[in-house]
């Protein structure tokens, strides 16, 4: 059976594992809609305003009904209403997700435009000053805070200069690009320059030990010039720890950038998650979880199938 | 030979859609004018949502039957005029005849009655229910006039009915099930859009009863942080906000063009003992934490000095002079005296929990409390919890002391009937009362004469600051900042954002 197909039957199961485990885990914190809902004035509630209220949000059935009820639900596409929007579940997400999912990929663009070549550029200059210098940005980036970088970002950019806004009302791509660029740039390079530096890091490692190859110093004893031997030979093979990293933060990017989504007052799926939670909006929580393990999923297995790509020693054959 | 071509072009393309992007930028247009805040609505039922921010949100649209004016006074809303009877057990309400629902429709009685019986009914699920229980009856006589008929005298009732919990809804729109789907309401503002934790967008009213609302409307933008909003005062994006965070809020001043609205409000910051846990239930351990504390030191260390030490009775018509209740001034040798005959000459542990960001300033209250009771040997840990397994903890009682900021109102017997009577609903969570504080309350709901109740209310205040079975700290501030062309803004003492209804934006 072809690996990727033997990866996809897996995906069920983990998805069941992941419903089971969210469902449990988000009715075992304290508190329920009702309490999100009212605060302390829910201990004002009679008994029967209480039972009216738990009918209301679905919380009048024990836990096994309840899970049946919502798993029945989602095998027919229906991931219940968010009690927070009013709305289906799965329309809330897929309002949002396209928000977060460009953030991602803006966000890996920014951190892939600097972070290669400047991991390339340290490594072809091993020690130097310049190498040196790459490495203590790369080191200040990884330790710096997306909320400090965020918010520094602001005020230095939509406050000391006024070129960029610092909030407003979201405008999808679809009816502005260029306003949405406007708000999506600082976002993006919030989370793309903390990003980046682990990209030069790891770029720089992996380039550093290709670069002491046989393979590239027969490469250059042959003539062929060391522009070429980088390009040609040495970065494909440097490019697989990166994809890795690249996939697996590619991956948790599309559950969200809860911090920055916060700073700058975005609404993705984060916000969603996070807010779901608060509010204890169930079907919500579960929804969006589900969803968002599903793409890290996929991704995950879009990055093995990278490999072979990049690699062609690499083979996924059923033994 | 060395690669130089990896970066620069990059950088040239950040730097030209940055440059780019600054075309796109607008300045701020006031009108409709954008606010800002950091806590959303949770939803649209007026008479559900108990949360400040849904009160915010929803008191621009709906309306109840009176509302409170800046200085806590009760002013028409729907109703036009309003009286008890001599003992207190009918109130008759005189509908506003300009009072129009945002569908067009003229509010009458019938729309008065359907609202309340909905508060009533156990099904809706209204926690303001608790405050409306002596209604016996609702009559309408005619269109322009309801009738309560309570089953005791009770005065404070007038003050519950100032909630927007209890606004006045469309009859038809109860009938129909849309409360909470659907906004029909009789406010200034009507509703246009809302995405929760997101924006919203609300248009003036035309035909709003209460006059003209001199801007166009109102756009919403939902900004989590608070530094955030700041900034975006700063770059003039946002013309008004609203502010939690008095560390935030104290910055304001600096800003040039914008201006902070501050005023004090009614609710309270306390630390809640929890006298149904040992060694809490000892008077003398109580009295000692409440010795113990310098609250004027909590207040400048936690909250920057930005509000007053207080008694239980936070509103100015009943507020006492703190200096004649108990232990208001620190003294350390009492409480550890108070200690020793309570049988704990050298202390005891504890934990106190605080709700992470609720207010944003818990988490520093609590550590200045710590650190003060250590000086007597009390020995806590601080458990800081998300809101709502504090909520849950709280409910239960399930803690030995609490920080908390605790909603205040116009009303002693509406503000505190819920813990300090026999019967009241969070005495549960108060786990404190005796025959006094009962009784107290008990004349003050039946006295309709102003002079009467501040005696009656005055003993409330100083036996219950006596039996410290929570220590009361400090009142603090309502924040709202606005640029300066936005004039006319005035704050309540309930955090209520109403005035915007007469606001106007200059050129």
């Amino acid at each position: 059976m072809p690996y990727p197909l033997r990866r996809l039957l897996v995906f069920p199961l983990v998805m069941f594992g992941v419903s089971v485990f969210v469902f449990v885990a988000i009715r075992l914190v304290p508190g329920d809609a009702i309490t999100a809902m009212l605060g302390t004035e829910s201990g004002l509630l009679t008994p029967a305003q209480r039972d009216a209220l738990k009918a209301y949000f679905g919380l009048d059935q024990n836990w096994l009904v309840q899970f049946w009820r919502w798993l029945s639900g989602v095998l027919h596409g229906d991931f219940g209403i968010s009690t927070t929007f009013g709305e289906p579940v799965l329309t809330v997400i897929l309002k949002h997700f396209p928000l977060t999912l460009e953030l991602a990929i803006l966000s890996m663009l920014v951190a892939l435009g600097l972070g290669l070549p400047a991991g390339i550029f340290a490594a072809t200059r091993k020690d130097s000053p310049a190498d040196m210098a790459v490495r203590v940005i790369a080191m200040v980036g990884q330790s710096t805070p997306s909320f400090v970088m965020g918010l520094l970002l602001i005020f230095a950019l939509s406050v000391g200069f006024g070129i960029l806004p610092t909030m407003g009302t979201y405008v999808p791509l679809t009816e502005d690009p260029l306003g949405n660029l406007a708000q999506m740039i600082l976002p993006a390079i919030t989370l793309g320059t903390a990003f980046a530096s682990a990209v030069i890091r790891i770029s720089r490692s992996a380039m550093l030990d290709i670069l002491r190859e046989d393979y590239v110093r027969t490469a250059r004893s042959k003539g062929m010039s060391r522009r070429r031997v980088i390009w040609r030979h040495a970065l494909p093979n440097a490019l697989i720890p990166v994809v890795t990293l690249s996939g697996v933060e590619f991956g948790y990017l599309l559950g969200g950038a809860v911090l920055v989504e916060q700073i700058f007052a975005l609404p993705g799926l984060g916000r969603v998650v996070l807010d779901a939670i608060l509010q204890r909006d169930y079907a919500l929580v579960q929804g969006s979880v589900l969803f968002i393990a599903f793409n890290f999923m996929v991704v995950n297995l879009l990055i093995d199938l990278a490999y072979a790509a990049l690699d062609p020693r690499i083979r996924f054959e059923a033994k | 030979m060395q690669t130089r071509t990896s970066i620069k072009p990059l950088t040239k393309l950040g730097f030209a859609v940055m440059l780019g992007a600054t075309a796109l930028v607008a300045p701020a247009v006031a009108d409709p004018i954008k606010v800002a805040w950091s806590q959303d609505a949770t939803g649209l039922d007026p008479h559900k949502q108990t949360a400040f921010s849904s009160i915010r949100f929803l008191e621009l649209m709906y309306e109840p039957l009176v509302r409170l004016d800046v200085d806590a006074n009760i002013v028409p809303a729907v109703a036009a005029s309003w009286s008890f009877n001599d003992t207190a057990t009918e109130l008759t309400v005189n509908i506003d005849p300009g009072a129009m629902f945002h569908d067009g429709s003229a509010v009458k009685s019938a729309d008065v009655r359907a609202s309340f019986e909905r508060i009533l009914d156990e099904e809706t699920g209204a926690a303001s229910r608790a405050n409306f229980t002596s209604i016996a009856s609702i009559e309408t006589p005619d269109d322009a006039t309801v009738v309560f008929m309570l089953s005791e005298p009770n005065v404070p009732i007038l003050t519950a009915m100032a909630s927007i919990n209890s606004a006045v809804l469309p009859a038809s729109a109860i009938e129909a099930g849309t409360i909470g789907t659907e906004v029909v309401g009789s406010g200034p503002f009507v509703y246009e859009s809302w995405t929760p934790n997101s924006n919203a967008s609300l248009s003036a009213n035309p035909n709003w009863g209460g006059g003209d609302v001199a801007i166009d409307g109102l756009d919403i933008s939902v900004l989590p942080d608070e530094t955030a909003i700041l900034a975006a005062l700063r770059a003039g994006q946002v013309d008004f906000a609203l502010l939690n965070d008095p560390f935030v809020a104290t910055l304001i001043p600096a800003v040039p063009g914008v201006q902070l609205v501050k005023k004090p409000v009614l609710s309270y910051h306390v630390l809640q003992l929890n006298p149904a846990r040992a060694p809490l239930t000892e008077l003398g351990v109580r009295q000692a934490i409440s010795c113990a504390l310098d609250r004027q030191d909590i207040l400048d260390t936690a909250l920057l000095g930005e509000g007053t030490v207080t008694g239980p009775l936070t509103m100015d018509a009943y507020r006492s002079d703190i200096s004649e209740l108990f232990c208001y001034e620190r003294d350390v040798d009492k409480a550890k005296a108070l200690l020793a005959e309570a049988g704990y000459p050298d202390g005891f542990s504890a934990t106190i929990m605080a709700a992470t960001g609720e207010p944003p300033t818990a988490a520093s209250e609590a550590q200045v409390i710590q650190s003060q009771l250590a000086e007597v040997g009390i020995e806590l840990e601080i458990q800081m919890k998300e809101l709502n397994v504090y909520v849950d903890a709280w409910l239960t009682a399930d803690f030995d002391m609490a920080v908390a900021l605790n909603g205040g109102r116009p009303d002693p017997f509406t503000m505190y009937n819920r813990y300090w009577t026999k019967a009241g609903n969070l005495q549960k969570v108060a786990n404190y009362i005796d025959d006094t504080l009962d009784s107290l309350m008990q004349q003050g709901r039946e006295e309709t004469e102003l002079a009467k109740r501040q005696e009656i209310f005055g003993q409330f205040d100083k036996h219950l600051a006596e039996m410290s079975p929570w220590v009361w700290l400090y009142t603090g501030y309502t924040y709202a900042a606005a640029q300066d062309a936005v004039q006319g803004f005035e704050a309540t003492p309930t955090g209520s954002i109403f005035g915007l209804s007469a606001v106007t934006v200059a050129d």
